[in-house]
């Protein structure tokens, strides 16, 4: 029955075998019991196609605690450029940085995420992102849960027609609300930490029952009759 | 190694000693190894009699309190940059104190072992330990031990009750206002009022030779005695008395008794020969004591930051602890409470006016509604506010609110610094839908009252208790004048007010039960405010209303003038009056008990008396929702 033979997976590096290996573990049911793995990317551009990732940044966050040195930054070597956004994210081509291909990058990020849940604002952006490096580079999708922090702000606003909630909320208005420094702005690790205190700072008012309570929060509250 | 979080840690821990003593690379090094903890408000870091961490903590934002077991006394709080849980690590002995987030915390955790060898090896870092110590700044318990840091065990040391001024450093102004001995009397009156201070020090090549105070300026020049055309060396009181800038709260105390002064000099070694470095008023030192509102509220009116402001109230909250254990009525501790947090957010305001580039182009006034409106706010909840300002031509409409927009937003901010939550619904002056003109005021007014759906209803009766707390009086007085003939226009929105206040579940079930929280965060669970609160306050304020009755806001100072109005219903008004200032009691108890807003009570957490109590009110509500139903004939609205 040649339709049955697991042809491809045997095509994948050991890293991605390592990586995927992990999810046969389930998470903790409880909040605190988990690890999130909170991240942020800085890229050249908004195109998921045209446009490459400049670095990423990630911090896990155990037991509302973060240890620095665990946190991870890898800035990736550039072939597609774009001066525009350089400026911004103050990341030039040839800095003084180490660089890394993007398939070790890829390799370092799987190998720091495992299974916990990734945390991002407008983490949908980061992580599709990374899926597209991954296709790149002849590799599936990311299997890990993701929570959006702008999706869970929301939540902790008073839910009534009278007030004209916005559609979302930037990185930096949750910065000013939380009262975090928004000194590293656009650096990548910078804004995971902005995002990781903002997290904890949401999760504390959300109060979520557990983590399956905590994922549903995303989504807007529905009305019973 | 480093990277970019290490390195924002490092630039934080630079401000504050002795991180700032460190060379750069030590401090990337500790940086890097530093975790960065999350406090959830009233968790807690360490218990008393744990064994020691492997780390130490410096505060990055938030508030930990300092307490000894048994005993509410807060002994220390530590703030932005203070260290605390580093002694029993060098000492090798387990907390003598537990450390509680008073409230959202985030903490630097320092490990021990990198730290020890760098505080060993440098010797200004291992001096300043000892120093901190011994001067006990940031552990009372150690002054036995001066100079003697690494591996002294002190058990059973100290009284916790007192709140340990003996060994408080004072806090002085550093902001010395000088002149010389040939200064003109009129110049130096000048200077003190331009400094607004009681004294100006006469100084001679740096060094204190006397001291004139607003006293000597009465006795000596407004009498008479001496021409206002003369120089300082004619009024002064010499020799100045001076002490060494070490000196405690009690010594201070001491100090200003025997000599019966208002003011004591501070010098380097405590003599007239070396400079002086601050004065200490008799004010000053009532601060540190900090049991007495008149004295906060002057120190309030001095302060010029936020930081500043912040302590005070945590004084604040002590005072309030004070007052309710000592049963002093709540009406005048509303009062007291109410009219210092007015002031607070008062001098906030003019903090941030003066900081703004330009001054207000129009007149305006700042509201506070809600709670704080009715003079009910107790502890800090949320800030409710609105800003109402002049009319502008059409053509200076948006750069007016802009400006006011800034504004609002730079004073709500600084308000939450303090202590003040923001309003989760956004009822905030920073919002375009609360700062407003006079004229978009009042069309905003008529349209609630105009159009009386639940909405309205509810953004009228959170805006209605406004109450001026800064600028311009007159503008809400016009504001009100609006609101009550549109009253009489609209009579139904009475009627939608009162049905609003009646919407409220009841807080008894059919056995006379309490009826608690189903589910969510705050199950089983009494909502105090929902159930309890809210009917008493919307039925008031509906009564008020009807009578066009205008700046009575509190809701027992409102039944009592009802009580006033119609005589056949004096009994029920009085109990209504009663029965919310003892539901504000209870909420305000359970809010310092837990340390928070007080709104959820955990019903098997108050004894019998207290049940009975509770219950007592809701026959109150219940009668004055009937007499609310039968007097708006909110029944025909519901049908």
């Amino acid at each position: 029955m040649w339709f049955f033979k697991k042809k491809k997976t045997l095509e994948f590096p050991e890293f991605w075998l390592d990586y995927t290996q992990q999810f046969q573990e389930k998470l903790p049911q409880e909040v605190l019991g988990n690890t999130f793995v909170v991240l942020d990317t800085e890229t050249t551009g908004l195109n998921l196609t045209k446009d490459r990732m400049l670095c990423i940044g990630a911090i896990k966050l155990t037991n509302n605690t973060i240890s620095i040195k665990e946190s991870l930054e890898i800035y990736i070597e550039q072939e597609h450029y774009d001066s525009e956004s350089a400026e911004i994210h103050g990341i030039l081509k040839r800095s003084k940085k180490i660089q890394f291909s993007e398939l070790d990058a890829l390799q370092q990020f799987l190998a720091y995420a495992k299974n916990h849940v990734l945390v991002g604002h407008h983490v949908s952006f980061d992580i599709a992102m990374i899926n597209a490096a991954l296709k790149r580079n002849g590799l599936p999708h990311l299997k890990n849960k993701t929570l959006d922090t702008g999706l869970l702000y929301k939540r902790t606003l008073l839910i009534s027609s009278v007030l004209r909630k916005k559609e979302s909320y930037s990185l930096d208005e949750l910065a000013e609300k939380f009262r975090i420094s928004k000194k590293d702005r656009h650096t990548a690790l910078g804004d995971a930490l902005i995002t990781a205190i903002a997290f904890l700072a949401i999760k504390e008012k959300l109060k979520p029952k557990n983590l399956k309570d905590l994922f549903q929060k995303q989504n807007p509250p529905k009305f019973g009759l | 190694m480093k990277n970019t979080i290490s390195e924002r840690v490092a630039d934080f821990l630079k401000k504050y000693p002795p991180f700032n003593i460190l060379a750069e690379h030590q401090l990337q090094k500790l940086a890097y190894e530093v975790t960065i903890i999350h406090k959830e408000n009233n968790s807690i870091v360490f218990a008393e009699k744990e064994a020691p961490h492997n780390y130490f903590y410096v505060v990055h934002k938030g508030a930990i309190a300092l307490t000894k077991k048994g005993s509410q006394h807060i002994l220390d709080i530590c703030d932005e940059g203070d260290i605390f849980g580093l002694r029993p690590l060098m000492a090798h002995e387990k907390y003598k104190l537990q450390a509680t987030a008073q409230e959202e915390t985030i903490l630097y955790a320092i490990p021990i072992e990198e730290f020890k060898p760098i505080a060993l090896e440098n010797h200004q870092v291992g001096d300043f330990l000892i120093e901190s110590f011994a001067s006990n700044t940031r552990n009372p318990y150690s002054i036995k031990h001066r100079g003697k840091l690494y591996g002294v065990s002190n058990d059973g040391e100290g009284t916790a009750e007192n709140k340990l001024l003996d060994l408080q450093p004072v806090r002085y102004s550093t902001n010395l206002v000088t002149c010389t001995e040939e200064t003109q009397i009129k110049v130096l009156a000048n200077a003190m009022s331009l400094n607004s201070v009681g004294c100006i020090l006469v100084t001679k090549n740096e060094l204190p030779i006397g001291i004139i105070t607003d006293k000597d300026l009465r006795n000596k020049v407004a009498t008479g005695m001496v021409p206002i055309t003369k120089n300082a060396k004619a009024i002064m009181s010499t020799p100045v008395i001076t002490y060494s800038k070490e000196l405690t709260i009690t010594q201070a105390q001491m100090a200003l008794m025997k000599s019966r002064i208002s003011h004591l000099c501070l010098t380097e070694d405590g003599t007239t020969d070396t400079p002086a470095v601050g004065i200490l008023s008799k004010h000053d030192v009532m601060v540190a004591l900090g049991n007495n509102p008149s004295v906060l509220m002057r120190a309030i009116k001095r302060a010029t930051d936020s930081k500043r402001l912040r302590t005070i109230r945590h004084s604040i909250i002590n005072l309030l602890q004070g007052y309710l254990e000592q049963n002093i009525p709540m009406g005048l501790v509303s009062k007291i409470i109410s009219e210092l947090n007015d002031a607070t957010i008062k001098q906030v305001i003019q903090v941030c006016i003066d900081q703004m580039e330009t001054p207000p182009p129009v007149k305006f006034t700042w509201l506070a509604m809600g709670s704080q409106g009715r003079g009910e706010q107790l502890l800090t909840t949320d800030q409710d506010n609105a800003i109402l300002y002049e009319d502008v031509p059409e053509d200076k409409k948006e750069e007016t609110q802009s400006y006011f927009l800034a504004l609002g937003n730079r004073i709500s901010v600084e308000l939450n610094h303090i202590g003040f939550e923001y309003c989760p619904a956004e009822m905030m002056a920073s919002n375009p839908l609360w700062c407003h003109s006079l004229q978009e005021w009042k069309e905003v007014t008529s349209h609630w009252m105009g159009n009386p759906g639940p909405d309205e209803v509810l953004l009228s009766s959170i805006f209605f208790d406004f109450n001026v707390t800064y600028g311009e009086k007159a503008l809400a007085d016009e504001l009100s004048l609006h609101i009550f003939e549109n009253a009489k226009k609209y009579p139904q929105f009475l009627t939608h007010l009162a049905s609003g206040a009646l919407q409220n579940p009841s807080p008894s079930g059919f056995f006379r039960d309490f009826l608690v929280e189903q589910d969510g965060a705050h199950k089983d669970f009494f909502d105090l405010k929902l159930r309890a609160l809210m009917p008493i306050i919307d039925a008031a304020r509906v009564l008020i209303l009807s009578h066009s009755i205008k700046s009575i806001n509190n809701t027992a100072e409102r039944y009592e003038k009802l009580a006033e109005l119609e005589p056949k219903n004096q009994e029920l008004y009085t109990a209504c009056s009663f029965a919310s200032k003892a539901l504000l009691k209870f909420r305000t108890k359970q809010g310092l008990l837990h340390n928070d807003s007080g709104r959820f009570i955990a019903l098997d957490q108050l004894n019998k008396e207290e049940k009975i109590k509770l219950k007592r009110t809701f026959k109150t509500i219940k009668e004055i929702q009937e007499l609310i139903q039968v007097r708006f004939q909110v029944k025909n609205l519901l049908r």
